[in-house]
């Protein structure tokens, strides 16, 4: 059926080339060019002077490891709610909506939230202090806290960004037949290796796209952590940020994005090759 | 569905475009950025004027982007601009603001004090800006502090000895740190590594970066450190910490401070910064406005110069938002009292015997970020993360030594006239 | 489901579950909670220490304040103008390309796929830089139209991306017969494909809408006037005080909440279609 008019798929996607094309490749290559270049010369001193800064070696670890530690722990939370859910008879739609609600969430509000919990004057050091735990208000937000810091973070992210990766493995999760897991039972199989041999192999498209969606959001985390850590934690686009807004010198900070668009696409690749999937179901 | 869609298109762009009457003068202000300052600015400040103002606020760094954007681009959109002197003078320097002298006449005729109105030539023979408010940085201490005051230590008088001795009993007495810098992403600590830390030690800003004393006052300043809440790399604005009770003692700009004092005048006391081994270091703050060339409100621009230049709208700024008059006027004494006890510091400053003035960084065009960030950094490696202050104040005084080059900045005071870019000594 | 083998433990499972569930409920409203409380608690709440869990002290004045502030409402407003754009274009320019992925295979096919992945991968607020200068000679700059265009580019790879998911998911064998029937192709799609496909189109739709709408940075750059509300909290919030704050997260997130209530039952169509 695509023989006889071989033109059609190329009309259908032209006004998203084109609209892409100037809204997102032109910037992105003067972007680019703004990065490798010093007065309209090829140069590497922006690289150098990215490089170099102080805030550098930290914001690219700290990165790392926020993204390390949160996109599994959003993984394994969104499989618990996913087969939860499929246990569940009423009230489904009810607690599903509930779960999806931090995917509205922007950022910048998120942060605001968890400010409010964290801060020295706020809940949680209320809840410690009623239990009789801390004697007065502890900080937990400083340099000189970082794991607390970290750990602060990484729950804020880990409150905002668990319901994405859910709604996508809970899709995965409703294309898996139940003859198969009907089958497994009669043959005795334990819910452990029902699921791990039947239900994960089987949602592997959902797992792959909701890794792909979550890593790259992770690498551009930015408002929570602005909001919780202030200069305290430095991140890739925080920095980028930085060097934009406070600094006012673009080219560093096109030398960030461009930086943070490698480790991404990088990630990406990673994820395709890992994981395996028919090209036919890939959303 | 086509239908929709352009239905949503219309919609959506009428939404967007509503309420954008062409009949008000723009207004576009670095300063008064706060929803509350922000709200008295439009509600009482500019409420006497025959024309609408529509009063819009960005942060500096966009200021800057925004004005060099319409500047390029040849749309002008923007009648008024409220900035500090320092953004201000770029502005200045690529020649795209309005002279006001005629304007500046008037209100030296009506008593504005000439030193003032010549700041706002900016070096240049016409006037770039009208003088529009004052401020500086102020200490402020919750009452309950006094008694871990030192023996013998005048509050006004205060020197860095004393300020960590005080930190040292109140932290043992209460348990936790008691002293408070915004050294959050958005608080001003780099005015006072530049206004008050290195002048007070140094005598200097940018010449005197790397040089022994410079070192001195680092090693003193990790002693302080000591007895400062570590929240002050969090912490923005003085203000909330000291009226939500986290610190005790802090350092602020007055507008910044303002709404703790004001709530409850009664539990505080406002004094000025500590003195170091070369003087009291401060920083004047001035705010002007100034008209953009191409501005297509010229003449609505000048009515709000005028306005808020009256000596009452004066007044009623000081009282509001805590930014200090620069008419020639006397605070009434029914003020608020809370900004009468911040102006009281502000007197008690300008007048000490010790006292080195430290203007605000001029010639630095678009770097005005990167300098800041050299002594941010500074304080990062050596305060927070123990680095030895030689190493850090060389590598540091090398990125200084550059940015000066680049931008052929020329000294400012307290550091001594220069020839050329401001050498790091 | 329920029939669970081992009965004796059936209560103590369900008891387990259900508790589970709960947990996971509270860990997601009890956040949303407490940030209302300190939405209404105004100043003095802010500043209280240790803090009172419950809602003593509350009151809607401090919230209508700040609603009746200069500023919020019209930002409120410019953010849904420019959401209805970014929605608008996304699937108008999506959903064909979505098609085209879903139902042809063409040259080029992995280069435009590689282009949509791109898009993803890219901080965009820093590409708000470079096209300042050229919205400003467009006459794009500080518009909502503008807003909505750039919003258009973080939604658009994901509209066709989802509607090639839910293109994937009607049967080719429907539109195939109403082509036997004498159907053209364009009436076969839209009398038979877009009913089928109109709960995931829906669902994009809504997710293109919270895009645009929480989207900070690449708004705040190219608007000084007609700000959207995040671009506008962005520049106050940061230096206004706590209730104001906490107010600002209340009023970004109401409207998502209402939104995904509103369209739940699609929510998971957008990949679950294709189970038939």
């Amino acid at each position: 059926m695509t023989q006889n008019r071989p033109w059609i798929p190329y009309a259908l996607i032209l006004p998203s080339v084109v609209f892409l094309g100037l809204l997102f490749v032109v910037p992105l290559v003067q972007t680019i060019w703004l990065a490798v270049s010093d007065n309209g010369t090829p140069s590497l001193a922006n690289m150098t002077t990215m490089v170099s800064d102080i805030n550098f070696g930290r914001s690219v670890l700290n990165t790392f490891l926020l993204t390390l530690a949160v996109v599994p722990i959003q993984i394994v939370m969104a499989l618990t709610m996913g087969s939860m859910v499929a246990k569940m008879n009423g009230g489904r739609e009810t607690i599903l909506w509930i779960w999806t609600i931090p995917l509205g969430i922007s950022d910048l509000a998120a942060g605001m939230v968890w400010l409010s919990i964290l801060q020295n004057t706020g809940y949680l050091n209320s809840i410690l202090f009623g239990m009789g735990l801390i004697e007065r208000q502890t900080a937990w937000l400083t340099y000189q806290t970082p794991v607390a810091l970290f750990i602060g973070i990484a729950i804020a992210e880990i409150w905002r960004g668990t319901a994405i990766v859910m709604i996508i493995i809970v899709a995965g999760l409703n294309q898996v037949p139940k003859e198969f897991k009907e089958a497994a039972e009669i043959f005795g199989a334990s819910p452990w290796t029902r699921f791990t041999r039947i239900t994960l192999p089987l949602i592997r498209p959902a797992l792959q796209s909701a890794l792909i969606l979550r890593t790259v959001l992770a690498f551009e985390v930015f408002a929570v952590v602005y909001a919780l850590g202030g200069r305290n934690f430095p991140v890739l686009v925080g920095e980028a940020y930085n060097w934009q807004n406070q600094n006012q010198n673009y080219s560093v900070a096109a030398a960030y994005a461009v930086l943070i668009m490698v480790i991404s696409l990088a990630a990406t690749l990673v994820y395709l090759k890992a994981i395996k999937v028919d090209p036919e179901r890939l959303p | 569905m086509k239908h929709l869609l352009s239905v949503a298109i219309l919609a959506s762009s009428a939404i967007g475009f509503a309420g954008q009457a062409q009949s008000q003068t723009i207004f576009l202000s670095t300063q008064l950025r706060p929803i509350e300052e922000a709200t008295a600015v439009r509600e009482e400040l500019l409420s006497g004027l025959d024309k609408p103002v529509d009063y819009v606020v960005e942060e500096p760094p966009q200021f800057a982007v925004r004005m060099e954007a319409e500047n390029q681009a040849g749309k002008h959109t923007i009648s008024l601009v409220g900035a500090l002197h320092g953004e201000l003078s770029p502005l200045a320097d690529k020649g795209t603001l309005e002279p006001l002298d005629d304007l500046a006449k008037k209100l030296a005729d009506a008593g504005m004090p000439q030193s003032l109105i010549d700041l706002g030539k900016l070096g240049k023979t016409e006037q770039q800006y009208i003088p529009w408010m004052q401020a500086t940085y102020v200490m402020a201490a919750s009452k309950d502090a006094l008694q871990y005051l030192p023996e013998g230590a005048d509050i006004n008088k205060l020197t860095y000895d004393q300020l960590i001795e005080w930190g040292k009993k109140m932290q043992e007495a209460t348990g936790a740190p008691q002293i408070g810098f915004p050294a959050g992403p958005k608080g001003l600590m780099p005015r006072y590594f530049q206004g008050y830390f290195y002048p007070s030690f140094t005598g200097g800003v940018v010449r005197t970066f790397k040089n022994a004393d410079a070192a001195a006052g680092w090693e003193k300043l990790k002693e302080l450190w000591s007895v400062v809440s570590p929240n002050s790399t969090n912490y923005d604005f003085m203000q909330e910490p000291l009226a939500s009770g986290e610190v005790m003692v802090a350092w602020d700009h007055v507008a910044r401070l303002k709404n703790a004092i004001s709530g409850s005048p009664d539990n505080y006391v406002v004094f000025p910064a500590p003195a170091g081994p070369k003087g009291r270091g401060y920083m004047p703050v001035v705010a002007g406005l100034a008209i953009p060339k191409g501005a297509p409100d010229r003449e609505g621009a000048t009515a709000v110069i005028e306005h808020l230049a009256t000596q009452d709208v004066q007044l009623q700024t000081a009282s509001l938002v805590g930014f200090f008059p620069t008419l020639n006027v006397q605070l009434p004494e029914d003020l608020d009292p809370g900004v009468a006890l911040l102006a009281g510091a502000v007197t008690a400053t300008q007048s000490a015997p010790d006292a080195v003035i430290s203007l605000l960084p001029v010639g630095l065009g678009d770097k005005g970020g990167e300098f800041n960030k050299v002594y941010m950094d500074a304080f990062q490696r050596i305060v927070l993360q123990n680095e030895p202050v030689a190493d850090v104040l060389k590598a540091q005084g090398e990125t200084m030594a550059k940015l000066m080059a680049d931008t052929k900045a020329q000294c400012w005071a307290p550091d001594a006239k220069s020839d050329g870019a401001c050498p790091v000594e | 489901m329920s029939t669970v083998s081992n009965t004796g433990f059936v209560p103590a499972r369900r008891l387990l579950f259900w508790s589970g569930i709960v947990a996971l409920c509270a860990w997601v409203l009890v956040p949303i909670y407490l940030v209302a409380l300190g939405a209404l608690g105004g100043r003095s709440g802010a500043y209280q220490w240790p803090k009172n869990f419950l809602p003593t002290n509350v009151s809607l004045q401090p919230f209508l304040l700040f609603l009746k502030t200069e500023g919020v409402l019209q930002s409120f407003l410019n953010s849904l103008g420019a959401a209805g754009i970014t929605v608008a274009l996304s699937i108008a320019l999506g959903a064909p390309a979505g098609y085209a992925l879903a139902r042809y295979n063409f040259r080029g096919k992995d280069s435009y796929r590689l282009l949509v992945l791109l898009t993803r991968a890219f901080p965009l607020a820093i590409l708000a830089l470079p096209l300042t200068v050229s919205y400003i000679r467009l006459g794009l700059y500080d518009t909502v139209l503008g807003v909505g265009l750039i919003h258009t580019v973080l939604a658009l790879p994901f509209a066709a991306l989802v509607t090639q998911g839910i293109f994937l998911g009607v049967p080719r064998e429907l539109e195939e017969a109403a082509w036997v029937f004498g159907c053209t192709r364009i009436q076969a799609f839209f009398k038979v494909v877009a009913p089928l496909a109109l709960p995931g189109l829906v669902a994009t739709a809504v997710f293109a809408f919270v895009i645009s709408w929480n989207e900070v940075f690449a708004a705040s750059v190219l608007t000084v006037r007609h700000r959207t509300l995040t671009a506008y909290l962005l520049t106050v919030l940061s230096e206004s005080p706590m209730h104001y704050r906490f107010a600002g997260g209340l009023m970004l997130i109401l409207p998502s909440v209402v939104f995904i209530f509103a369209v739940r039952r699609y929510l998971f169509a957008i990949w679950g279609i294709s189970s038939k």
